[in-house]
């Protein structure tokens, strides 16, 4: 079943001369860990923007085309309705902070949907402790690092267990280890409770092997929306410029010379190594 | 040339962000400043150009210490890019933000012009001339946020995580122009946690920890040294990782190019094949 569908989805900024998105047709089905890449400014994030609502109902322009999250028309439900379906991770963490200490920041939607003290306060800690800040609770979420603001507000999202989490680059600002650790926390949601996985991100080393399906963006429009390996491993792929990961460039490039590895396009170090010892060890 | 001797500082709150740091970078240089979150790094960078002040110790930048001298003065010379680009920019039009500083520098409308077109053209900017900063993508902020620094043409280039938000092209850009500032002498110092583009660029590599400085030698070693790389949470690049594991094959474990892995692999298959 679909959660997310969009057909022929155009979006213009007021004053833009050009959409920022143009004829835009895609599916994400229940349960999909889908990654969402392709040059800056291709609309990326203007998408992410549709899912909630807050295209059309914040922003003002011309949306044209029809898009449905979680059975619902965006277009005619408010982004406050949508939010019990859509939580959306920003890029730049500021832009969504705003309470005066960490937890109430992550406990705000939850008091707004009306849950119990407890429930809250289970839903709270459980979150603060995934994202590993519950130290950090009575902080101000604005005195804490770049890093440690994006993980309150990946907390405040998983806080309330939404069916479908969108996350536009949500850890550019978090080390490598700790990015990791985000991202393997996602996965573990998406694989245990089946939440819906959409992730904006450039760099594929640290999450291709996450996804199920992949989405390839550019100007405006999708130019390859498929399984994550196939169109990782496509040559047209390669073209568009995307940051395929190391590991799959590797095998290519070793494909390209003669070298066969069999027909599994690693998408990480892990498999790419475990490739090249059974190849190796065949020998 | 920087020269930083013995520096500690403490934040006004009590924390002590960086722990008896000595290093220095020559002219010409290219550095890459890593470690995790809160290690200082971002402290370190902001004694370069001045906005912080050393509470122990002294910074020089070309023999001048931050102390005796401005900011302003000091700019002249280290451009500085910050990690969040809403934290510098402020005008209405991108060609304004870019001419802010050029205009405050002294420069003339002619040499302001032309700096610009060349600046905007550099980082791929050039349709968004007129339109305002807050309209464009965060990774395209980041670069307006670049091209107004560029454009003063500063010796010594200060950038702070330049890769976040940054496409594939972007990054591969920025690395070509980083090549072309060290063929002219320029100092480029960058605070990064991207490893991969780390391993492509290959700078002399200086880790971070709780304020001080753990490891400080050319990427390829720190980058392939799994001791000093766990203890700064930093993960290996992907080829890195490879190889490491490959140690069963006897082959070497410092790669961290993907055109040096794939001759090393090809080579090790060939002879299998003898």
């Amino acid at each position: 079943m679909a959660v997310i569908e969009t057909r022929n989805l155009s979006y213009t900024y007021p004053g833009a001369t050009k959409p920022s998105i143009s004829d835009v047709s895609l599916k994400v089905e229940k349960g999909d860990f889908v990654l969402i890449t392709g040059p800056s400014g291709c609309g990326k994030t203007t998408l992410c923007r549709c899912f909630n609502g807050l295209i059309p109902h914040f922003y003002q322009g011309e949306l044209k085309g029809e898009i449905t999250v979680a059975e619902k028309d965006v277009t005619k439900h408010q982004t406050h309705e949508m939010a019990k379906h859509v939580g959306l991770v920003f890029q730049n963490p500021e832009n969504q902070l705003f309470a005066l200490s960490i937890e109430k920041d992550v406990a705000f939607g939850l008091e707004n949907l009306g849950f119990s003290r407890e429930e809250m306060r289970k839903r709270v800690d459980w979150a603060l402790n995934l994202t590993g800040i519950y130290d950090l609770r009575e902080r101000s979420p604005h005195e804490v690092s770049g890093g440690q603001q994006q993980r309150v507000a990946i907390a405040s999202v998983l806080a309330m267990q939404p069916e479908i989490i969108v996350l536009d680059e949500p850890t550019s600002f978090l080390d490598p280890l700790s990015a990791e650790k985000i991202f393997q926390v996602i996965h573990e949601l998406n694989q245990t409770l089946g939440i819906t996985v959409v992730l904006v991100e450039h760099r594929l080393d640290l999450t291709a092997r996450y996804a199920n399906h992949i989405i390839i963006m550019d100007e405006g429009k999708v130019c390859s929306d498929g399984g994550t390996r196939e169109i990782l491993c496509a040559e047209e792929t390669r073209i568009i410029g995307v940051g395929i990961p190391k590991a799959t460039l590797l095998y290519k490039l070793l494909g390209n010379e003669g070298m066969n590895l069999g027909d599994v396009t690693p998408l990480s170090s892990d498999e790419m190594a475990k490739l090249l010892l059974e190849a190796f060890g065949r020998r | 040339m920087i020269v930083v001797e013995g520096v500690r500082f403490t934040y006004s709150g009590g924390v002590e962000a960086l722990r008896d740091v000595s290093l220095t970078v020559k002219d010409g240089e290219f550095v890459a400043i890593m470690g995790q979150n809160g290690a200082g790094k971002t402290t370190l960078v902001k004694h370069f150009n001045g906005l912080l002040k050393p509470s122990k110790g002294t910074v020089r930048i070309d023999g001048v210490e931050t102390t005796k001298t401005s900011i302003a003065k000091l700019s002249r010379t280290v451009g500085f890019v910050f990690q969040n680009p809403d934290h510098q920019l402020f005008s209405e039009t991108v060609e304004e933000e870019i001419a802010f500083a050029l205009k405050n520098f002294g420069f003339e409308e002619e040499v302001i012009q032309k700096q610009i077109t060349w600046a905007l053209n550099l980082l791929s900017l050039t349709q968004y001339r007129k339109t305002s900063p807050f309209m464009l993508s965060g990774g395209e902020r980041k670069r307006v946020a670049l091209a107004s620094v560029l454009a003063w043409d500063p010796q010594i280039l200060i950038m702070d995580e330049p890769t976040i938000g940054q496409d594939h092209e972007q990054k591969e850009k920025l690395r070509q122009f980083i090549v072309q500032l060290q063929a002219q002498e320029k100092t480029v110092v960058i605070v990064t946690h991207d490893v991969e583009f780390v391993a492509e660029c290959n700078p002399r590599v200086v880790l971070m920890k709780e304020g001080k400085i753990v490891a400080d030698g050319k990427g390829k070693d720190i980058l392939t040294n799994l001791e000093a790389l766990a203890q700064s949470s930093i993960v290996l690049p992907q080829i890195a990782q490879i190889f490491t594991q490959l140690a069963p094959l006897g082959l070497s474990r410092n790669v961290i190019d993907i055109y040096e892995a794939k001759d090393i692999l090809l080579q090790a298959w060939g002879r299998r094949r003898t």
